[in-house]
């Protein structure tokens, strides 16, 4: 099932699929590493609903929900 | 003497290294031209001394924060013998990104794995080896922290430096080699060095790159209409960071060798004590408690308000008719503790100091014997003995005396940031930042502003937005600084004295609120008028939480304290002599009284500007001292109150010597015997601070403003000259006026207020009013633009 990164619950894990959008802030998610086939898990919600807190690739990074809209992910099923 | 640059991700162990590798000897540099700041140190431990560079830890090259330009520029336009990048071993991944960007440039590299010891203790496993040879570039385990086998690196370094190494990239075997290939030899043909790293910097649309070389880009132009991949189409830049990522992940298999168990472990450690500090309902109360506890356990007179609470407990007690205990709570643990020596240093009537508190008594009680001796030894009636006692040691020890208060606030916050909870703290926060424009990263440079604002404002290089750093540094200095400190319990300790407002924590708290709000007020007013934009983003690492080094933090204040006494010998000292000969000599360069002296008449030319702040024309003959003390601020905040010591000083001579010619003027006859048999500036400088209230006849409002004024205007000389260097070249003088008016206008409010309570409903018409007319009149102009 596709969904965006920032559709994602909490304890979801998925593949990268893609990164949409253009400029400097889908040239620094890819220098982060947010890059496709990457595997990311939705680990919180900062307390007021906004940032999130995702592990990916053996870091915790936080982003927020404007920014991983442009992040589609494939989830995994069976995985919560 | 050969030269090594440091460089590697943030938070990877590279400052501990520079540390360990240069001891003592670092300083910060400054290279003239571009606002740097890279740590320069000395390596002498080899063969030969080695100069070593510390760059700003970076993820990446390309040009997406300041910081990531200057390191980029360093390497390719300063030439480095080597370049040591430092790899987090416990992040292997995203660390090898950078290092995949790092080996494209022609220059001898090492790398530094950092962290293995506790890669070890996770019970994983790198083959050094194979990474090695898959990499082509030397490889050195090393604990910066525990300093092993970090002389091993520097041997290997220097063997590298003396090597020639070509650039090398991990994209030769994916899709873009040959167009690789063909603008690396475009580059060769017009003579660009490091041709590899220019050529795959300009494929990936980089925009340093392509204003740099735009006589290049029809190549790649050609090239990308004949290409198509899959997933990204002709997207060059995506195509390139995806193929470094799948390098590095595709042959991650073969370095690392982890056992998954150890893995979950160390993620539900950190995840555990994140469970409860970004908790949904309890991060921002646990924010907001830290912040409480460090800011008690500094200025606080009453520890764990252990006094309040005995006396709380007693006043029931005496409620329930049970107990008619009174007095404080030492006197009630009978007659060892009373009358002890160390009264007044450890504990007051008002209760058990903070470690503050005891470190400033402590210095205090030091500085005074220093000057009681000097004071001795000069003989009576000297000229200089007044330059050297009131002026020399008065002034240098008022400043000095706030030293420990600094230092303990930036110890607390050292340690916040190096244990990792100020990346928490930031995404707990953003949420709220947003509203104001701004992202949850400023938040870090703001708070920093309450240790000092020099080292904040270098802090907003962090944010990638032009708009938002202009922003932040503009309110930074309204973080009250350590040095406005003293200001603020000066004056707020006279007001309890004169005025019998018993709550001088109260004003103190209510002053630093006033500072926040002043900010947050003056962001939205500028990303609503002048700085529009969208709001920046936030893409953020939050590292894991540790246990922060006693060592790092001993190096932060040792720098700190360094700082502070070489600004304390030379600015502030500079400025105390000047003021005492300008209060004690008139216009024809004789001593004269202190009413008829230089200083005197050009606070009178002023102090008019000052009425409607409440401390100017109103006051009595005196009420120029106000004027003056602001103006001497902006060299240095602490010499506000150096000033007031100086001052007060000469105003009771005055007063002393012709009680009759100033009617009016009342000051306390006790508080005269005090700060005359003183020799230096009181604890605190209340004393000095009551005399000019009872000199002047300014009334509590007039106080207020003039501490909101010194704390909300242009800072102290420092931070306008680091001001200067960090903001766009356009901004500065706006700043300044920025930073003018608004001190005016709050300072202006705040008398208003307090003199007449019903002036409030005329501002709060006129702050509505102005909020409307610019949210309309950006209404309108983005449906003009929509147009």
């Amino acid at each position: 099932m596709l969904k965006k990164l920032s559709e994602l619950d909490i304890g979801e894990t998925g593949l990268i699929k893609n990164v949409e959008g253009e400029g400097r802030i889908r040239r620094r998610l890819f220098d982060m590493g947010i890059t496709p086939g990457a595997e990311v898990y939705l680990r919180k919600k900062a307390p007021l609903g906004d940032p999130l807190e995702i592990t990916l690739r053996g870091y915790e990074l936080t982003l927020r929900k404007v920014e991983a809209c442009n992040v589609i992910i494939l989830v995994k099923e069976n995985n919560k | 003497m050969k030269r090594f640059a440091l460089a590697g991700n943030p938070n990877c162990g590279k400052t501990t290294l520079f540390n360990s590798l240069t001891g003592s000897t670092a300083h910060v540099g400054n290279w003239p031209g571009v606002t740097v700041d890279k740590k320069e140190g000395v390596y002498k431990k080899g063969e030969e001394p080695v100069e070593i560079i510390d760059l700003p830890g970076i993820y990446s090259l390309s040009p997406y924060t300041p910081e990531e330009v200057i390191s980029r520029n360093y390497i390719l336009d300063e030439k480095p013998d080597c370049v040591i990048n430092i790899v987090d071993a416990t992040n292997l991944e995203r660390n090898l990104y950078l290092t995949t960007q790092l080996m494209e440039i022609d220059v001898p590299i090492v790398i530094a794995l950092n962290m293995m010891d506790v890669v070890r203790k996770n019970k994983t496993s790198i083959n050094i080896h194979e990474l090695e040879k898959k990499i082509g570039i030397p490889i050195v385990e090393i604990s910066a922290l525990k300093e092993e086998n970090i002389d091993t690196l520097m041997k290997i370094a220097i063997s590298e430096a003396k090597k020639i190494r070509k650039g090398v990239t991990v994209l030769k075997n994916s899709a873009l080699h040959h167009l690789i290939d063909d603008v690396k030899i475009a580059f060769q043909a017009i003579n660009v060095e490091n041709s590899l790293f220019h050529a795959i910097k300009l494929i990936e649309n980089d925009e340093i790159e392509v204003s740099n070389h735009k006589q290049l880009t029809s190549t790649v132009e050609a090239y990308k209409k004949t290409f198509n991949d899959e997933v990204f189409g002709n997207d060059f830049e995506a195509v390139v960071a995806d193929a470094r990522y799948k390098y590095i992940s595709s042959n991650f298999a073969i370095y690392i060798n982890k056992e998954n168990k150890a893995e979950k472990e160390k993620l539900t450690k950190s995840d555990r004590i994140d469970k409860v500090l970004t908790n949904k309902w309890l991060g921002i109360p646990i924010f907001l408690l830290i912040l409480l506890a460090i800011f008690h356990l500094t200025f606080s007179e009453d520890l764990f308000c252990l006094n309040a609470i005995y006396h709380f407990i007693n006043n029931i007690l005496k409620w329930c008719h049970l107990n008619y205990n009174s007095g404080d709570i030492f006197s009630s643990f009978g007659p060892s503790f009373a009358n002890s020596p160390f009264e007044g240093l450890l504990w007051t009537e008002s209760g058990i100091n903070s470690p503050g508190v005891i470190l400033f008594n402590f210095l205090d009680a030091i500085t005074s014997s220093i000057s009681d001796g000097v004071s001795s030894l000069l003989e009576e009636g000297k000229w200089y003995k007044g330059l050297i006692v009131d002026g020399v040691l008065g002034g240098l020890f008022a400043v000095l005396s706030f030293l420990p208060q600094i230092l303990f606030l930036f110890l607390f916050f050292s340690i916040l940031e190096d244990s990792g909870y100020m990346a928490r703290v930031a995404f707990i926060l953003d949420r709220i930042f947003r509203r104001f424009g701004l992202s949850g990263r400023a938040f870090m440079p703001m708070i920093m502003g309450f240790g000092c604002s020099v080292p904040a404002m270098i802090n907003t290089r962090t944010l990638a937005d032009d708009n938002e750093r202009v922003a932040t540094i503009r309110v930074i200095p309204f973080f009250s600084c350590g040095a406005k400190l003293p200001i603020l319990t000066a004056i707020s300790g006279a007001i309890v004295m004169q005025f019998n407002f018993p709550y001088a924590d109260l004003i103190t708290f209510f002053m630093y609120v006033l500072g926040m709000t002043t900010a947050v007020v003056a962001v939205i007013l500028m990303r609503g008028t002048t700085m529009r934009g969208e709001v920046p983003p936030f893409i953020m690492e939050l590292p894991s939480y540790h246990v922060p080094q006693f060592k790092a933090l001993m190096i932060h204040l040792w720098d700190k304290l360094k700082h502070f006494i070489k600004k304390a010998f030379t600015i502030i000292l500079a400025s105390t002599i000047v003021i005492w000969f300008l209060t004690n000599f008139g216009w024809d360069w004789k001593m004269c009284e202190m009413n008829d002296s230089i200083l005197a008449s050009l606070g009178k030319f002023i102090q008019p500007l000052f009425t409607p702040l409440g401390f100017g024309s109103q006051l009595t003959v005196f009420g120029w001292v106000f004027a003056v003390a602001a103006v001497t601020g902006l060299i240095a905040k602490e010499n506000v109150i150096a000033t007031f010591f100086t001052l007060a000083v000469c105003i009771i001579n005055l007063v002393e010597k012709n009680p009759g010619a100033y009617t009016g003027i009342g000051i306390d006859p006790e508080i005269v015997k005090e700060i005359l048999e003183a020799t230096e500036a009181s604890e605190n400088g209340v004393i000095e601070s009551v005399a000019m209230i009872q000199a002047t006849q300014i009334q509590g409002p007039g106080l207020i403003s003039f501490i909101a004024f010194n704390m909300l205007t242009i800072p102290c000389f420092a931070a306008v000259a680091t001001a200067k260097a960090e903001l766009p070249k356009n901004k500065f003088w706006s700043t300044i006026i920025f930073w003018i008016i608004t001190s005016y206008l709050v300072s202006s409010c705040i008398y208003l207020i307090g003199t007449w309570w019903w002036t409030s409903f005329i501002i709060l018409a006129i702050v509505l009013g102005v909020s409307f007319a610019i949210y309309y009149f950006n209404k309108y102009r983005d449906q003009k633009l929509a147009r």
